[in-house]
């Protein structure tokens, strides 16, 4: 029962971190609503003709000046290790000129969460997934509707088992697209040694 | 005495001999409190318990997600929003949202979390210019009822999917979202082993009869007791190779028994009553194989079917499978409703007992969680709460009006 609890207090405190801002999407209008959702969950982004990048530290304390730039669009978000998941994306929605998105090792992006992203198919430009543990190859394939995407990193993908094959499927599939992979292990060692340990059984 | 207790006890039994028998014995206690499952006299434990509150006929995910919430495993395990009536979409979609949070719905604690293997491309569907008009109308039934669709035209099309062979088609519908395909065993053994963990008990066999009795009238009661009123009260449950069989007693029956819900309305007497009165009008149904055309008598696979009839289109469409080679085939029945092709839900105006969910004719997998969760809505608060779909029910069949999907797949 205590266990119950306990996850079940996980998962609220989850869904609260990624509830729709409707509140303040009413009063300061989307793009500061997104900006203020990147932020409370640690994140970092950039508006669109700036250079500066508004981060939140470790302890989640950040400037207030974003509120300087009313009506800017967001045009790079970095949610690396943080909480998004499939409801929270519901807060970027708006943002139609987002370019780059890094996802680096989100616990919570699954393959719901990436076919979510044909929002976003006619601006993105750059998608970060490496060390997602919940993205499966069935994820992968709703990566398809992403026409516009030059650069994707699928490095360290622990949920796809068979990552050569995925990635000539994958750049089979966004011809335009550079697709870096790294962290994974190619080599053929394991099978090589299964076959000769049945040599010897036979002989 | 201690001591000579002790040494009496080594040199009866000795070494590990002494183990197994203590480990005998301890069994023998534990059988003979009150608790344990042992019983002198030989019963089959598979057989169904003598009461029950529901029993749900079929074990298929919806009748499974009918006890979770309030035909299967050989299905192709797609679910898509492509549908033309607004409630298939809204049932869709609502399952959609199910299985994105499976693990919080069916999870049980300490078990592995539940992996579907979905797959998230979407449906595509091709319309040429007679039908495109019907496309276009579906499109914003589907788009009003939140279904995330694209249109694309031929050109875009070829962009899109440039394998395809764009001959001939004037316009194309494509799923973009909460669209895909899947395991359904894995889903089916989530409702199960949710089910079971919350206390439903399984049993495999064949109901061969099911015994009416008649609505006795209550002394206060305000409406006039009508002879005619029937409730399925007692269950015939037959086992499996063997005579045995239990009469389940139970109040309420559920009948999700897909391709075979026809045999159970009619051992009620469904459909064997005169023609012009509402016991002479049979559930319809059929058994089918998977696709409509071959020959049903038997689950054989009709290898020619695919030959002729559908590898020269497959061929034509996508010009990749001219080298296709099929590498394994399979039979199974299909839940058709010969009447409209589209889902039965809801009681029977005579038989006030039992429940229908039945009739999905091919949609009933990705329909699943909604209707169950639907079905157990009507059983326990006795209206629909979330999902409106009294447009399913059975009266649609008495008043020979059928609910139509245009462009039926």
């Amino acid at each position: 029962m205590l266990l119950r609890w306990r996850s079940q207090a996980k998962r609220s405190q989850l869904q609260k971190k990624n509830v729709y801002y409707s509140y303040t999407e009413s009063f300061y209008g989307p793009d500061i609503a997104s900006a203020y959702y990147i932020l409370s969950l640690k994140g970092g982004f950039r508006y669109v003709g700036q250079s500066e990048w508004f981060r939140a530290n470790q302890r989640g304390k950040f400037s207030w000046d974003f509120l300087n730039h009313k009506n800017t669009p967001i045009e790079e978000a970095d949610m690396s290790y943080t909480i998004i998941n499939y409801t929270g994306l519901e807060n970027l929605e708006r943002q139609r000129s987002l370019r780059t998105l890094k996802l680096k090792g989100c616990p919570e992006v699954d393959d719901w969460f990436l076919a979510r992203l044909h929002l976003f198919q006619d601006s993105l430009e750059e998608l970060d997934i490496s060390h997602c543990p919940r993205i499966t190859t069935g994820g992968l394939a709703a990566l398809r509707n992403l026409k516009g995407l030059k650069h994707l990193n699928v490095s360290s993908l622990p949920g796809i088992s068979n990552p050569g094959l995925v990635i000539i499927l994958l750049e089979e599939m966004l011809p335009q697209c550079q697709i870096t992979a790294n962290g994974y292990d190619h080599n053929l060692r394991k099978v090589e040694e299964e076959e000769e340990e049945q040599m010897q059984r036979q002989r | 005495m201690w001591r000579r207790l002790q040494v009496k006890v080594g040199l009866g039994f000795c070494g590990s001999d002494l183990e197994t028998h203590m480990e005998a014995m301890r069994k023998k206690a534990m059988d003979a409190l009150p608790g344990s499952s042992w019983t002198p006299l030989e019963i089959n434990p598979n057989l169904p318990p003598e009461r029950a509150d529901i029993v749900i006929v079929g074990g298929g995910v919806v009748g499974w997600s009918i006890y979770s919430q309030a035909s299967t495993v050989l299905s192709g395990g797609g679910i898509r929003q492509q549908f033309s009536l607004p409630e298939n979409i809204h049932l869709s979609l609502a399952s959609a949202d199910f299985l994105r949070n499976i693990n919080e719905h069916l999870g049980v604690l300490n078990e592995d979390p539940i992996d579907l293997q979905f797959n998230q491309s979407g449906y595509l569907f091709l319309a040429s210019e007679a039908v495109a008009h019907i496309m276009e109308e579906n499109y914003s039934t589907q788009r009003y009822a939140g279904a995330k669709v694209s249109l694309l035209s031929p050109t875009q099309l070829k962009e899109k999917f440039p394998w395809v062979n764009t001959e001939g088609v004037v316009l194309a519908s494509y799923g973009l979202e909460n669209e895909g395909w899947f395991d359904p065993w894995s889903l089916l053994n989530a409702f199960k082993r949710k089910a079971i963990s919350m206390g439903a008990i399984q049993c495999c066999g064949e109901v061969t009869g099911s015994l009416q009795l008649k609505v006795k009238s209550l002394y206060f009661s305000f409406f006039p007791t009508s002879d005619d009123g029937m409730s399925a009260c007692v269950e015939q449950v037959q086992m499996p190779n063997s005579l045995e069989y239990q009469p389940v007693e139970c109040a309420i029956v559920v009948n999700a028994a897909g391709a075979f819900s026809g045999k159970l309305t009619e051992m009620l007497g469904i459909g064997f009553g005169p023609k012009q009165s509402i016991a002479g009008i049979p559930l319809p149904f059929l058994n089918l194989n998977y696709a409509a055309e071959p020959d049903v008598s038997n689950l054989e696979v009709d290898h020619s079917f695919f030959q002729e009839n559908v590898w020269p289109h497959l061929a034509f469409r996508v010009p990749a499978f001219e080298k296709l080679k099929v590498t394994s085939a399979w039979a199974g029945f299909y839940d058709y409703n010969t009447f409209d092709q589209n889902a039965i839900i809801g009681t029977h105006p005579l038989i006030n007992n039992m429940y229908f969910a039945t009739g999905f004719s091919g949609h009933g997998l990705q329909h699943s969680p909604a209707v169950g969760r639907a079905v157990a809505e009507l059983i326990l608060d006795g209206n629909y709460k979330t999902l409106d779909l009294s447009g399913f029910s059975f009266n649609r069949i008495l008043t020979q009006e059928p609910k139509l999907e245009t462009n039926i797949v």
